[in-house]
């Protein structure tokens, strides 16, 4: 298939840019000091006295809340800043293959980070008898949320050809995303809003539907949740980028 | 072929590109002026599908930009203005993506990239990172990525700006040996290369067509096309009277004179060639020439016919 190769070079263009400049490891490094500190520290992950990865996935939403928009605020902004985006347009490719290219190199970066917490499940089954069933479906709650992040944060580069803008606008989107279902904070809304608007606001929130399936549940509702948030920003990114003036 | 019909194209605020039409054959090298703002950079956006157009279309091998843009960029090289490219890719690197991109193998890949960089001189940096190239070399692997595929259509925005003049003088070499066969459209401010490598020029101000012809043809409008500078012994009333009355003479003006000689400038009255008949009545008169030159017109010259916007004039009527 023809299409695929488009997509395929772009990827493993964008792949290789990550690792060509120090960003991929810095984050990578930063990604992993920090999950272990929240987990650690933050939440007792000994003091709980359970061999499960809870409280190591408790905080990931948060972690990414402001670590994937900084992967993915170059995606395209850079590309505008630095013109390359009409040698990249004016090449045999659509902007669909495009933008999916980046998104899939960018989501393959963000997977291969998560992937390098192994050593979080080894000490989980040094130390006890977890249930691999909630690993498994803990890590494939973490990916999909990571890759609506990085949907909404590709979205916000491909406003701006300022990293920085669209890193802020990122962090904004998904805390408002985040917050949605934020316990707390539904609670105080409740109190004035009807439950039905409250209800409804959460089941958009990525909070309530990461937790579902962190928690061992795999429901189709929740899968096609982040399926559709990652669609919706992938076409919103389209729409953006036709609307480019050119200058 | 490339053929643009009637296109247009309109910013917030501004009407850039107002009815642009022409048809470019195979083997055309087309050169593509005007002053800054003039639409030209529009113009080439839209024939390569990077801007969609207001109105109009364009069609590159058949291909209309608009409904089958992927198909008509497969024919397209494409160097956009200020030659971008990925600053953190190695030069050798991104070639071989845009090769990729453009659908190669990966033994012909490396087949057409390893001889794109001996053509354009860039064996030296090969393994360099975009990001430390000199303007020249950039501008250069920028150029290779856009003839690498062979494309039967070439569109080049400002091909030689910021190369030094040898540089300068090999992508005009290459670019005149690929305009045999191709369509090539290029654009640029320095209208010696238009007389250096094209064989046909338009000159666009504020976005509509002010001129299309071949660049000889283009002078001819000058108004110093054919005129005569000419060194003479003679007084100055007296030989400018008798040039003035020779029929194909339009003017004469005196630029110098003294010692019993002068200089004039004469100017033929319809562009006719007046050496002839100025050199056999300054014998006539047993009138010593003692330098004569025929000004063949300059670009330069109809290009600012053309394009002065009253804007423009005004400032330079109050500078002066």
């Amino acid at each position: 298939m023809s299409g695929w190769n488009g997509v395929r070079a772009v990827a493993k263009r964008e792949w290789s840019s990550y690792f060509n400049s120090p960003v991929a490891y810095v984050f990578i490094v930063i990604f992993l000091v920090l999950s272990g500190v929240f987990t650690f520290v933050f939440g007792n992950f000994y003091e709980a006295r359970q061999a499960n990865l809870d409280t190591f996935f408790l905080w990931h939403p948060w972690l990414y809340v402001v670590l994937v928009p900084a992967a993915a605020m170059r995606l395209w902004s850079e590309e505008r800043r630095s013109g390359t985006i009409e040698l990249l347009l004016t090449l045999p490719l659509t902007p669909a293959q495009a933008i999916l290219g980046k998104f899939l190199a960018a989501w393959a970066f963000l997977l291969l980070a998560l992937a390098l917490t192994f050593p979080m499940v080894i000490t989980t089954y040094y130390l006890g008898d977890p249930d691999p069933g909630t690993i498994l479906t803990g890590y494939l709650a973490s990916g999909l949320l990571s890759g609506a992040y990085l949907a909404v944060g590709m979205l916000t580069s491909a406003l701006t050809r300022n990293q920085v803008i669209a890193f802020v606008l990122a962090v904004l989107a998904g805390l408002f995303l985040l917050l949605l279902g934020f316990a707390p904070l539904t609670h105080f809304v409740s109190r004035f809003a009807p439950m039905w608007l409250v209800d409804g606001l959460a089941a958009l929130s990525f909070l309530a539907h990461f937790q579902n399936l962190q928690r061992g549940v795999i429901d189709l509702a929740d899968l096609a949740y982040f399926a559709g948030v990652m669609g919706f920003a992938l076409v919103a990114t389209h729409a953006a980028l036709a609307t480019r003036t050119g200058k | 072929m490339v053929i643009v019909d009637n296109l247009s194209k309109r910013f917030p605020g501004h009407h850039a590109v107002r009815g642009v039409s022409f048809k470019v054959e195979p083997g055309e090298v087309l050169g593509f002026l005007g002053p800054n703002g003039a639409g030209k950079t529009t113009t080439m956006r839209m024939i390569t599908g990077f801007l969609p157009p207001s109105g109009g279309r364009a069609l590159v091998c058949g291909h209309d930009v608009a409904t089958d843009p992927v198909a008509a960029r497969r024919e397209i090289g494409y160097l956009p203005e200020n030659a971008p490219a990925y600053g953190e890719m190695t030069v050798e690197g991104f070639l071989r993506f845009t090769a990729e991109v453009r659908g190669l193998g990966r033994a012909e890949r490396k087949r057409k990239v390893d001889e794109v960089i001996a053509r354009c001189f860039l064996e030296s940096v090969r393994r360099q990172t975009v990001e430390t190239l000199s303007k020249g070399f950039r501008q250069r692997t920028c150029f290779a990525q856009a003839i690498l595929h062979d494309p039967p259509v070439l569109i080049l925005d400002e091909p030689t700006e910021g190369l030094d003049p040898n540089q300068k003088a090999v992508v005009r070499g290459m670019i005149r040996s690929m305009g045999q066969d191709k369509v090539i459209i290029l654009s640029t401010h320095v209208l010696e290369e238009v007389e250096a490598i094209c064989s046909r020029a338009i000159i666009i101000s504020t976005g509509e067509i002010v001129a299309d012809d071949t660049p000889e043809a283009l002078r001819r409008q000058s108004h110093t096309w054919q005129q005569i500078r000419l060194h003479v012994a003679a007084p100055a009333g007296k030989a400018a009277a008798r040039f003035r009355a020779l029929p194909k003479v339009g003017g004469v003006e005196t630029e110098a004179e003294g010692d019993g000689a002068c200089t004039l400038r004469i100017q033929p009255s319809d562009g006719q060639p007046i050496l002839q008949d100025v050199l056999q009545a300054a014998w006539a008169e047993g009138w010593d020439c003692r330098e004569v030159r025929v000004d063949y017109g300059r670009l330069d010259d109809v290009f600012r016919q053309l394009t002065q916007t009253e804007d423009v004039g005004e400032t330079a009527r109050k500078a002066s």
